[in-house]
């Protein structure tokens, strides 16, 4: 028998990956095809799942009510399609804030002096290893009516003696934006500077002697050799943040719902689990989509692993 | 030209940045001395020091512990002691475990030809395209409905039965970090000179041998890189934890986001202080045992 095995290379492969695909079969296929299964099914009065082939769920979550079945205008409701939507424009903003934010400091890091490159980088990434959780309280602690951001407005409309009323910041759009940005930030710094960090110094000498100014160089050289990191950086942020929901639980209050509080209350407070795998389902395959059409529009930045 | 050449717009703007991503983390932690309790504004620290806390309505006018006030009470508080406890024990576990079967993986990817080979390439991605929230779900579904059949067939009652706990958020994590490990050694293997290998066999060494004496030395800096990235996924998951925890499996983001959803006391501010200066001071002796190693050699 250990004889064979031996001799048996690809038996021996196999041995070798069968605890990882073990785990990956048993805690990621099987759950996910759990999903789709109680997705079909349908809530009993004490919050359990029983198992039967229905589209209720889904026709819910498209905004029509199954109670009225002549298709009247009234019994269409799009709360669920806008807080999908909401869910989408969120972390397409996010994305591009990230970026706009992202990229002159990676830059700055790949350009410094080798010797501080470390230390540099080092600095970004202090913030990551704070506990995500820690990092919405200290957000929550700044844009409260009577936190630090408005103590400063307050402070400099004092010295040019402007009337101020503090801002009310907490619990709205913007606060969730800021606490989204801020969260995945270093997630889209480090790939970009990996590929800022790849690029051979002689092509930016080339393009110098070649007559090219800065903003040519940068337009022409630096953005296209740094895509991959862009592309990379924007999987690590976008699909993340279309499922976070601490976020917007904390710094939203009640009045920003995303597709991962709804998700979350379904499981919690309103006992309704096929509803939720349900949306749970759809958050996954507009993710899939999105995330697909995306990378076969600038390429599986190659990045991803390094981050 | 100079290839440091700062641009102002540059510099100016990724200062800006480190502005941004610190300057939450200064008020968080200057808001761990606050005088007072309902930690809206800052009041000023603990003045003083004296035998008993001494409060005026919502103030702090006087601590045995004096400016440091609420780290004392944070180490007389057990529930955070337990989480700080069940923290540490999910994230050792789930390290230890993932490193050794994520390695074994990444060693079987790169080195044999197998029929599920594609497929399990394939697998280790789902964690990185699909958001954390659906795997947790999932799992929750799983565990939930498997502990339902078990329970109810053997006639489980009472303590016996089996629920959600240490074991399910374990398990879970794993789960989450195995892809992890698998790449980051995989990604290590892929410039691997396997004629190091070739000339210990034929040198009489056996294949485990010439594993533990020549492949594993050479890979081992990719398996602790992947362990240290396994250890800190675990160490700041809130999503899976959230929905796999039970009685007494409570982590400490678990803990502190039931503390955001009720009364915040500067407490909270000082768990986070700790917290933020663990994480730094153990990863600066990290960086200066990496750098004492490069020096060495």
């Amino acid at each position: 028998m250990l004889k064979r095995l031996r001799e048996n290379k690809s038996a021996q492969g196999t041995l070798l990956a069968s605890p990882t695909m073990l785990w990956m079969i048993g805690l990621l296929i099987i759950p996910l095809l759990l999903t789709l299964v109680v997705s079909f099914g349908q809530r009993s009065p004490d919050g359990d799942v029983i198992y039967s082939f229905s589209l209720d769920n889904y026709i819910r979550l498209f905004g029509y009510s199954t109670d009225c079945d002549n298709g009247q205008a009234s019994c269409f409701d799009p709360l669920y399609l806008q807080i999908l939507w909401r869910s989408l424009t969120l972390a397409f903003n996010t994305t591009v804030f990230v970026i706009l934010l992202a990229y002159p400091l990676a830059y700055f890091i790949a350009r410094a002096h080798p010797l501080r490159r470390n230390t540099f980088l080092f600095l970004v990434l202090i913030p990551l290893w704070t506990n995500f959780v820690i990092r919405v309280y200290a957000w929550m602690m700044l844009l409260r009516t009577q936190g630090v951001i408005n103590l400063m407005l307050g402070w400099l409309a004092g010295l040019f003696n402007i009337p101020f009323t503090p801002l009310e910041m907490l619990y709205t759009p913007g606060a969730v934006l800021v606490g989204m940005v801020y969260e995945f930030l270093p997630f889209m710094i480090l790939p970009i500077y990996t590929s800022l960090e790849k690029i051979d110094n002689s092509l930016y000498e080339a393009a110098a002697d070649l007559g090219a100014n800065g903003l040519k160089t940068f337009a022409r050289v630096t953005l296209p050799l740094s895509m991959p990191g862009v592309v990379a950086g924007t999987i690590l942020v976008f699909i993340p943040v279309m499922g976070t929901f601490i976020v917007s639980d904390i710094l939203g209050g009640r009045q920003v719902i995303l597709v991962g509080n709804l998700i979350q209350r379904q499981f919690l407070d309103a006992r309704d689990p096929t509803f939720g795998s349900a949306a749970s389902l759809i958050l996954m395959i507009l993710t899939l989509i999105v995330t697909y059409f995306y990378t076969r529009k600038f390429g599986f930045g190659e990045e991803i692993v390094v981050a | 030209m100079n290839p440091h050449r700062r641009h102002p717009f540059i510099f100016s703007s990724a200062m800006l940045v480190y502005v941004f991503l610190y300057a939450p983390i200064v008020v968080l932690i200057l808001f761990s001395f606050n005088a007072s309790r309902a930690n809206v504004t800052f009041e000023g620290f603990v003045p003083s020091f004296s035998d008993k806390v001494v409060m005026d309505g919502s103030l702090v006018l006087s601590s045995p512990c004096g400016p440091f006030h609420w780290f004392c009470e944070l180490a007389k508080d057990k529930d955070v002691a337990e989480a700080a406890g069940n923290t540490l024990t999910i994230a050792i576990i789930s390290t230890l475990v993932s490193s050794v079967i994520g390695t074994m993986a990444a060693l079987s990817l790169q080195r044999y030809e197998f029929k599920l080979k594609p497929f399990s390439q394939l697998s280790l991605y789902i964690p990185i395209v699909i958001p954390e929230i659906v795997m947790g779900i999932g799992i929750l579904t799983l565990f939930s409905q498997l502990f339902g059949v078990i329970n109810s067939s053997l006639g489980l009652t009472g303590d016996s039965r089996l629920s959600m706990g240490l074991g399910t958020v374990i398990v879970s994590h794993i789960a989450f970090s195995v892809p992890f490990v698998t790449l980051v050694v995989q990604a290590r293997l892929q410039g691997f000179d396997k004629s190091y290998e070739e000339a210990a066999m034929d040198l009489g060494a056996n294949e485990w041998t010439t594993f533990r004496r020549v492949t594993l030395p050479m890979i081992l800096p990719g398996v602790l890189s992947g362990a240290l990235l396994a250890f800190t996924l675990s160490l700041d998951d809130f999503v899976i934890t959230f929905f796999t925890n039970g009685p007494g499996s409570t982590t400490l983001p678990i803990y502190v986001y039931g503390l955001l959803r009720r009364i915040i006391t500067p407490q909270v501010n000082a768990l986070s202080t700790v917290w933020i200066l663990t994480v730094f001071s153990v990863v600066l002796i990290l960086q200066w045992l990496q750098n004492r190693e490069a020096k060495q050699h």
